[in-house]
């Protein structure tokens, strides 16, 4: 009787956690349909700031830069990740640790201290840049440089890449590590080339790691506001700095509404992943028991 | 056949150097040097003049982590006695909200804690403002509970709890029950199999969760600016003005962050001693 009560009272402390983390994200959705332009007080059921939203083009634009260029950050540092990681994993010990330690800096600094040093890094480089295309375009009048580059899309998109590389590769490490060595031995011996070895052995293995360091890749593109509001300049503007900027101000309840949108999208993602990994484990047990 | 394979890091590495290495060089540089060129070490006798941010971000970022590690640890710890669907099911949970963007979810509790917000509706309707007013003699339309400290160390805790469970968690379900069985064998009972066993255990856990939600925290500048309302100014405030905000100085900011560094090679230091496994233990 005892335990009983005692994991009653658990469930319900982690009802309450639960509670805690979704209330926000309901109140979100739930004004979202709200036909008054307040956060507060409840004015009837409309579809009127999803109308609205649509023709908002400070917030599409906003939406539009940040899948753009988590999307992109993504997929270039899974890529790039998963060739570092077997870099890595086939190195000596003695020069591994050290870049392992350069590799997780960007993961375990403040955002804002890797924001910064960024930013610094690319008004530096764009002054020497500067000045070495006003050079070069004295000297010479076949190619014209631009001199003068700013912060944009292209900053923003490497400090994504940046950030997401690290993650990726903390993922793919340890598949690698767990994967038999002699099997891309024996591969080789039987013929593959290295780039065979690569595609037919070690991709099969390390895949799952592969995918949930995508995942996290673009979960923490999708969250970071600290390190794009320091490296986008003035012409790129993602979801999180359009929000800030408007919080000096007013927030419009579009912004319930994208929110909503976002979430669902996710929220269907997950399920669709959730459901097929499910099935996909039913399926091998039931083989399994057959055998 | 190894040697090839580590050709494939080449890239990263150069990557690693400009794009890691070189910026926080730069951050070193600008932190010792003058407006105008030349060593000095100004910027740091300026910061003198902000120990009260200091010690305020200090202060906010220990009371947000104790608070999540209370709340995180038990929240693991049943987490790991529930079963596989159920554990499932939980870390997607906790997970899900990061895939809003975190700015979005502090914004909504802005229209929860604000004077006319939600929460001082609840408390309305139920009488609790009006029991306070009679119990202590006031005249309170509202309480106060956005542009306060409270409100700061409630959106750091909501927004950096998943990185304390997180970590604790993964430690917890990977220890080796056989040990715990040994324990109960030998006649402990619940509460000494999780001083004596669980909890010394966990701790790899445990640490890199409090840095993980330490240094967001005591850097944080958007919570602070939006549930603080600019006048709980922290850490991160401090440095964004320098940068981008009305009080130029980059030497300064870049100071300042230097100083955040030093905190968290602090922090990696003490999570390092610890013992291994923490690597697994960031990445959950």
């Amino acid at each position: 009787m005892k335990k009983k009560n005692n994991s009653l009272l658990n469930r319900l402390f982690m009802a309450l956690v639960f509670v805690f983390l979704y209330a926000p994200i309901v109140l979100l959705i739930v004004f979202s349909f709200n036909a008054g332009n307040s956060n507060t007080v409840w004015k009837g059921f409309s579809l009127d700031w999803y109308a609205k939203l649509l023709h908002n083009r400070l917030i599409m634009q906003s939406v539009y830069t940040t899948l753009l260029v988590s999307l992109l950050a993504t997929v270039i540092a899974t890529v790039a990740g998963t060739f570092a990681a077997i870099g890595f994993y086939a190195m000596r010990r003695k020069l591994r640790d050290p870049l392992m330690t350069i590799n997780n800096i960007p993961m375990m600094n403040a955002d804002i201290v890797t924001g910064v040093s960024l930013c610094l890094f690319f008004v530096a480089f764009f002054g020497l840049w500067g000045d070495f295309a006003s050079w070069f375009n004295g000297m010479q009048h076949l190619v014209r440089l631009p001199t003068r580059l700013t912060m944009g899309f292209g900053t923003l998109l490497i400090a994504h890449i940046c950030f997401n590389i690290p993650y990726v590769i903390l993922s793919v490490g340890p598949k690698l590590r767990q994967m038999d060595k002699n099997l891309v031995d024996a591969a080789m011996d039987l013929g593959c080339t290295w780039m065979q070895a690569f595609r037919k052995v070690i991709l099969p293995e390390i895949k799952p790691g592969i995918v949930s360091g995508a995942l996290t890749a673009f979960t923490m593109s999708i969250d970071d506001f600290v390190i794009s509001y320091f490296t986008a300049g003035s012409s790129a503007s993602t979801l999180a700095m359009t929000i800030y900027g408007m919080t000096k101000k007013r927030v419009t309840p579009e912004i319930n509404a994208i929110s909503t949108l976002l979430f669902v999208t996710v929220l269907v993602l997950l399920a669709i992943v959730n459901i097929r990994e499910a099935r996909q484990e039913r399926r091998r047990s039931a083989e399994l028991h057959r055998v | 056949m190894k040697n090839k394979l580590s050709h494939f890091a080449i890239p990263y590495v150069i990557w690693m150097a400009l794009f890691v290495v070189v910026p926080i060089i730069m951050v070193v540089l600008y932190a010792f040097s003058a407006a105008g060129g030349g060593f000095t070490l100004a910027n740091f006798a300026r910061m003198g003049t902000y120990a009260v941010v200091f010690l305020r971000s200090f202060k906010l970022a220990l009371i947000a982590t104790a608070v999540c590690l209370l709340i995180g640890y038990p929240v693991s710890y049943m987490m790991s006695k529930e079963g596989p669907q159920f554990q499932r099911l939980a870390m997607v949970l906790i997970m899900l909200p990061m895939w809003m963007n975190f700015l979005l979810r502090t914004y909504s509790w802005m229209s929860i804690l604000e004077n006319n917000g939600l929460l001082n509706q609840l408390f309305q309707k139920i009488g609790l403002i009006a029991l306070y007013n009679q119990v202590f003699g006031t005249d309170l339309q509202y309480f106060r509970l956005i542009n306060t400290q409270g409100a700061v160390v409630l959106g750091m805790v909501y927004n950096y709890l998943p990185f304390m469970i997180l970590p604790i968690y993964s430690v917890i379900i990977k220890l080796d029950r056989s040990l715990i069985e040994a324990a109960r064998d030998l006649g402990a009972n619940t509460f000494n199999v999780f001083r004596r066993v669980i909890l010394p255990l966990s701790l790899p856990g445990v640490l890199s969760g409090i840095t993980m939600v330490f240094v967001p925290s005591v850097s944080t500048f958007a919570i602070s600016k939006m549930l603080g309302g600019g006048t709980e100014m922290m850490l991160g405030d401090l440095i964004e003005q320098q940068f981008l905000g009305g009080a130029y100085n980059p030497q300064l900011g870049a100071a300042i962050s230097l100083v955040m560094m030093v905190i968290v090679v602090v922090c990696m230091w003490v999570m390092n001693r610890f013992g291994e496994g923490e690597e697994q233990a960031v990445m959950m």
